[in-house]
């Protein structure tokens, strides 16, 4: 689960730090248990977590970037890199695995022409894999931003994609 | 609305409530949380629009409900007080059940229920049903969890009012005690006692966490009862920290389950608004403020110290104990972790006593246990049964046996921390110690039924990825024992196993399980050697195909 963090100022895009600033007014004095919530209500904002962002999280909070980045990389749902427009997740848990997962997943990667954790070059999609979505009953299952799509096939698969 | 000042007030305005809910008009209870998937949104707007087309709002009442049981048939609805239950409903249905069945009383065969070519249209014929008892989910799919009236008219929040008019909180912590409720989080520890060394550990601030970060894939329990019925947690938790001395609650909920936090948020609003959250409730001296915190996708967060670590802001790592939570919890005061399950099982047993309660089960495990049952089997969906259930009734009678002429192979149970149950013990009476000795564990109560295709060792494999990938990697034990026992099931899967390998993976889960820091470690090795166990057939014929040259890639190994 841990990621592999490069701090590279020149590849990140310049963002613009007005909605971080706007959502980091709402706590008068941050403490550390905001911290993960924070991160939460940033990464909705932008979609995901820009460098100058989590800078600027430093600055206001006293945090160490450090410790920012600790936290940040430890859990899969904080993302480091811009994501696409729709991000699919793909149930890798056992009642999909056994009903078929891995050949969704392999439709996916055929159709997308990314692997798992990838997004496409144009930011139309972000492809992720998670351990169960809680709707086994319907397994496989992959979710398309906030919908679900359930007792997949590959052909059916494909067709949602295309759809999009 | 204004707040409830004392226990005499719920009990008035329950009354009022029910005027109100004694009507005869037709309810249509319609899932949408689950079946949602399926397209249970549009039904449920469909039958608003359509009973709103034919004027019919004082007859009929729609009503959008938790989960219902029976997802394999989603979406579904119940129609009452008929009790007429029907799955893969359409928008397109819709005019139809409302003409035929809702005004006239017809039953439409096609939406219904059918065992063995039978149509049964009645909730009460349905074996899946019959055969079940209710406790944790005797309001999931009955009631609409966003409005707490209806909470209350069933009796909602009277275990509450009990215990702050009769009890003291030694009461409250005798009566668990006395039920044998054990924690439905996965480990089995009586929830009584917890209460009892975290009410006696010494410090005024006390914490009170219900843990609703259901990781086991295949496990859906707990998001179906935080979505169906969040008031009867919430009101479990209340009685928790009354017996305890909280004042302050977290329910912590995986981060993949956005319909839940989005109903308890409500469900909480809703309880403040009324008097049940918040300062003085129901005018006593108790009080209790409740947050919700959203995971982040960290499997490891599900083990108890993890989950404060992560409350607090920091990495999810799980910490030695003891120190336990109970003495030295989030931020280093007493704290009480119990599972979702867990705390929707209290206002029964307050309500209804002890002595009602620990009538059902068996000797060691008291009660009842939802299963979520998915996989290989005709029903899947949520059941819960008396403890001592076996695992045959389970699997056949309420999941409807194996589709599509296949056998039954085994159920895993579980989870990563589980095992597999082999066919042999189909008449095997589960409950905590049962499940243990034939190698599985109950866990949460996820069981995948898996038919005769299923090959073991990738079962396995796939678990031990699984683990591997969630260690946290704190010890070294649980890193690299999960690692080199995935690369010796890996390459046995792709037919590259050497002869060795059984012997290799046993002493490697041993030195896991005996080393490792946490749980995640500590059994991260069953599903293996519980395959090993009964299926060593299995490996040895993949072992030894190696010398008969298959190509690597076709076994059954999936990668990713
Ligand atoms: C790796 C790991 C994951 C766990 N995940 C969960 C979980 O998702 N939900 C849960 O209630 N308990 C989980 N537990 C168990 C908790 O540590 C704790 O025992 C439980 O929440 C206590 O509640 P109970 O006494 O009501 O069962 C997990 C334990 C381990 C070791
Ligand atoms: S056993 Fe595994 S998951 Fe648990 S603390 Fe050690 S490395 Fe982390
Ligand atoms: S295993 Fe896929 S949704 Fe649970
Ligand atoms: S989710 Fe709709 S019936 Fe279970």
């Amino acid at each position: 689960m841990q990621k592999n963090v490069t701090l590279n100022k020149e590849s990140s895009p310049s963002v613009d730090l007005a909605q971080c600033r706007s959502i980091l007014s709402n706590y008068s004095s941050v403490t550390h248990a905001d911290l993960i919530p924070i991160l939460q209500l940033i990464q909705d904002a932008y979609g995901y977590l820009p460098q100058d962002v989590l800078i600027e999280i430093s600055a206001k909070t006293h945090i160490p970037l450090s410790k920012i980045y600790g936290v940040v990389t430890f859990y899969s749902q904080f993302y480091l890199e811009p994501r696409g427009k729709y991000t699919i997740k793909v149930c890798t848990g056992t009642a999909c695995h056994i009903k078929g997962a891995p050949d969704i997943k392999k439709k996916i990667s055929d159709v997308l022409q990314i692997q798992e954790g990838e997004t496409t070059p144009d930011y139309k999609f972000t492809y992720t894999p998670v351990a169960c979505l809680g709707t086994c009953f319907l397994a496989p299952v992959m979710m398309i931003d906030g919908r679900y799509y359930g007792k997949l096939t590959v052909e059916k698969t494909e067709a949602i994609l295309k759809g999009y | 609305m204004k707040k409830l000042e004392s226990p005499d007030e719920l009990v008035k305005f329950r009354k009022s409530l029910e005027l109100k809910y004694r009507s005869d008009k037709i309810r249509v209870l319609i899932c949408t949380t689950g079946c949602r998937a399926l397209g249970a949104e549009e039904v449920f707007k469909a039958f608003k629009a359509e009973i709103k087309k034919l004027s019919l709002e004082d007859k009929v009442e729609i009503v959008d409900t938790g989960c219902q049981g029976l997802c394999a048939r989603a979406p579904v609805l119940t129609i009452e007080p008929m009790g007429i239950f029907y799955g893969r409903v359409t928008e397109m249905d819709v005019t139809e059940i409302v003409s035929r069945t809702i005004l006239k009383g017809e039953v439409i065969e096609r939406l219904c229920y059918t065992d063995a070519g039978k149509r049964i249209p009645y909730v009460r014929d349905i074996p899946f049903y019959s055969k079940q008892e209710k406790i944790v989910l005797r309001n999931c799919g009955e009631i609409d969890p966003k409005n707490i009236h209806e909470y209350i008219v069933r009796d909602g929040y009277a275990a509450l009012s009990k215990v702050l008019s009769d009890m003291t909180p030694e009461d409250v912590i005798h009566e668990m005690k006395s039920s044998g409720l054990r924690g439905r989080g996965g480990a089995g520890f009586p929830t009584g006692n917890k209460w009892e060394f975290v009410k006696k550990a010494a410090g005024d601030i006390k914490y009170i966490i219900c843990n609703g970060d259901e990781g086991d894939p295949g496990a859906f329990m707990d998001r179906a009862v935080l979505e169906g019925d969040p008031h009867t947690v919430i009101e479990g938790m209340l009685i928790g920290a009354y017996a305890i001395g909280a004042r302050k609650g977290i329910i912590y909920v995986r981060a993949e389950y956005p319909i839940a936090v989005e109903h308890l948020k409500i469900a909480i609003e809703q309880a403040k608004t009324l008097g049940l959250l918040g300062e003085n409730i129901l005018g006593s001296q108790f009080g209790l403020d409740l947050e919700i915190k959203m995971g982040a996708g960290a499997f490891v967060c599900g083990e108890e110290t993890a989950l404060i670590a992560s409350i607090e802001g920091k990495r999810g790592m799980p910490r030695p104990r003891p120190p336990f939570p109970a003495t030295n919890g989030l931020w280093g005061k007493p704290t009480n972790i119990n599972n979702v399950e867990t705390f929707a099982n209290v206002p029964v047993i307050i309500l209804k006593g002890s002595e009602f309660y620990k009538a059902i089960g068996t000797e060691t495990s008291k009660g009842t246990k939802i299963f979520a049952l998915a996989g290989n089997v005709k029903n899947t969906g949520l059941v819960e049964v008396p403890m001592g259930t076996t695992l045959r009734e389970i699997v056949f009678d309420i999941g409807g046996g194996i589709p599509g002429r296949k056998k039954f192979k085994a159920a895993q149970m579980g989870g990563p921390s589980g095992g597999c149950v082999p066919a042999q013990h189909l008449d095997l009476s589960i409950d905590y110690e049962t499940v243990k000795e034939v190698g599985a564990i109950m866990g949460s109560g996820g069981l995948i039924v898996m038919d005769d295709s299923a090959s073991m060792v990738e079962i396995a494999r796939y678990f031990m990825e699984f683990c591997q990938d969630e260690s946290c990697g704190k010890c070294v034990p649980c890193r690299i024992g999960t690692k080199r026992m995935l690369d010796i099931l890996t390459r046995i899967t792709k037919g590259e196993g050497k002869k060795e390998d059984i012997d290799l993976l046993r002493e490697l889960a041993e030195v896991t399980k005996t080393a490792s820091l946490c749980g995640l470690g500590q059994t991260a090795a069953n599903p293996v050697l519980s395959t090993i166990r009964y299926y060593i057939n299995e490996y040895e014929e993949l072992i030894n195909k190696k010398s008969s040259q298959t190509s690597p890639q076709q076994s059954s190994a999936q990668q990713s």
